[in-house]
């Protein structure tokens, strides 16, 4: 495993798993399958002493060396306690690693593989986290994957497993399949329509998670959402799988659709106006916040699935939801940005891409 | 009132409507009532909170006493994981296992896994415990150069991985 990342080079490019392809990707941006996993005999991350920390991380590296050409091709291993903040920051950014074991302390480290499809983390809130990402819905597929790495990982370390309660996590939420499978919407029809409570409400009953995404809370989500199964033991696999992948997504795609034709049929001309302003502030405005950004990137992903607009494509508009983010933009940049450069920087970056000039230079 | 993930003061008391069981009230501080509200009545974390408030108003009188309780093999308190929602080690299943039934009930709807299992373990709960405690010796005598003991340690733990028998895993690798 490669020991010296380049986040400078990783900036430029987005992971495979973000190309907007594959099954349903009008409205699906990738689906995601993570198992947590700890080693036997360590204790749980909180009653972890500094040693303990240091000495999980080196003996999950030295063993996934072992495996790594079988396990892998050219990854990654980037050591997260000495990065920079801005790092960390790019990492969380491209959903590589989570929040939480970026601002956490102590030894913790990543893997990931070169199209970013596979990462492990170390000293998450688990020994390790194993995720897979693929574009689009692929439930099955992504399982596959990441069920092929535990596999081989479980070769060489022993895992925390217990014969009634499965797979031993820190938090009692993850026991037993210690799976999360988690599907990410695209669902802007579903909010202009005012229907997401409604959404929600019917998921509660099926131990099924519906979460935004990005900026919770604030009136700019981008209007992306993440159906995530809430239960973890007591079922197999396959059973929480199906209970997303095949149940819960497809309807919730199946009302985005329905959503989105309506749309179409009764306020065609008002969505067509909303679309092409977003475009037009996108590419026009001098400075602009990350929330703005994605608030009128997500209007203009819609208008290009519903084909009120040819240009640019949707891999494109993926590309600067995650480029137009802060550590993206500073990297890009080459250096830390404050604020208002951030905005100015942001909004010429955007207009540099959406002006329609660059598309042969571009990929 | 503390809050019942923190020592602040509780100065939310909110009332979950949605629970099949009824309403639940929890009582948390500003910085956790925010996280909770934010996350929505549906979130894991959301989950254990509403479990965790049924058991304290269950337990009454006996929750002191739970909340002394503590692992023999982490330290930790059955108060500590009652804040954070976080246990210390493996044998935390073990040693509160009666504690944290009701809470997977809540949680899960079930008790028994039924998925996969890893073609090695390190067998009873009690090895579980064991193993934690020898790899902690094992870097003990290390720090201590005593090289001998480290590595007499080091074979009593590979020796303990024994192939799986559960009775859920599939037989095809008992070698």
């Amino acid at each position: 495993m490669k020991r010296d990342a380049d986040f400078q080079q990783l900036a430029r490019y987005t992971g495979e798993w973000m190309r907007g392809e594959g099954p349903e990707s009008d409205i699906v941006i990738s689906t995601r399958v993570r198992l947590a996993r700890n080693l036997a005999d360590f204790p749980f991350i909180r009653r972890c002493s500094d040693d303990d920390r240091l000495s999980i991380e080196r003996t999950v590296r030295a063993r996934m060396e072992t495996i790594a050409d079988r396990l892998w091709e050219s990854a990654q291993y980037v050591d997260l306690e000495p990065l920079s903040e801005i790092d960390r920051q790019l990492l969380v950014e491209r959903q590589l690693i989570s929040r939480e074991i970026a601002e956490s302390e102590g030894s913790r480290a990543v893997a990931f593989d070169a199209s970013e499809g596979y990462s492990v983390m170390i000293n998450e809130e688990d020994h390790l986290r194993i995720q897979v990402m693929r574009s689009g819905l692929d439930v099955e597929n992504t399982w596959k994957q990441v069920n092929r790495i535990d596999d081989m990982l479980e070769e060489v370390m022993l895992y925390a497993f217990h014969p009634r309660y499965g797979y031993l996590t820190a938090c009692p939420t993850n026991v037993g399949t210690g799976l999360r499978v988690s599907v990410m919407l695209h669902l802007p029809a579903l909010v202009i329509t005012e229907q997401m409570d409604r959404v929600f409400r019917s998921m509660q009953r099926i131990n099924v998670t519906v979460r935004g995404l990005y900026g919770e809370g604030s009136q700019y989500t981008g209007d992306f959402y993440q159906v995530s199964n809430q239960v973890t033991l007591g079922y197999t696999e396959a059973e929480l799988l199906d209970l997303v992948g095949k149940e819960v997504a497809p309807r919730i795609i199946e009302y985005e659709r329905k959503a989105r034709e309506a749309l179409l049929k009764n306020n065609r001309d008002d969505l067509h106006d909303e679309v092409s302003r977003a475009m037009g502030i996108l590419s026009t405005a001098r400075k602009i916040s990350s929330e703005e950004t994605m608030h009128h990137l997500s209007k203009i992903r819609l208008g290009i699935s519903m084909g009120l607009i040819e240009k640019p494509n949707v891999k494109i508009i993926n590309q600067l939801f995650l480029q137009s983010q802060s550590a993206h933009l500073q990297k890009l940049q080459g250096r830390i940005l404050g604020t208002a450069e951030r905005h100015a920087r942001r909004a010429s970056f955007l207009q540099q891409h959406l002006s329609g000039k660059d598309d042969a230079t571009w990929n | 009132m503390k809050c019942q993930f923190c020592e602040k003061p509780a100065t939310f008391h909110i009332t979950e409507l949605t629970e099949p069981t009824g309403p639940q009230v929890m009582h948390l501080c500003e910085e956790h009532a925010k996280g909770f509200l934010h996350k929505g009545a549906s979130s894991p974390m959301a989950a254990i909170a509403t479990a965790l408030a049924k058991q304290l108003e269950q337990s009454g009188d006996d929750l002191e006493e739970l909340d002394q309780k503590e692992c023999p093999v982490c330290g930790i308190t059955f108060k500590e994981f009652r804040n954070s929602g976080r246990l210390g080690c493996p044998y935390d299943y073990t040693h509160f296992e009666s504690d944290l039934r009701p809470l997977l009930v809540n949680v899960h709807d079930r008790t028994e896994h039924l998925g996969k299992s890893p073609h090695r373990s390190a067998g009873t709960a009690d090895s579980l415990a064991r193993m934690i405690k020898l790899r902690s010796e094992m870097d003990e005598a290390i720090k201590q150069e005593d090289y001998e003991r480290a590595s007499e340690i080091r074979d009593e733990l590979k020796s303990m991985a024994a192939p799986m028998q559960p009775p859920h895993s599939d037989t095809d690798d008992q070698s």
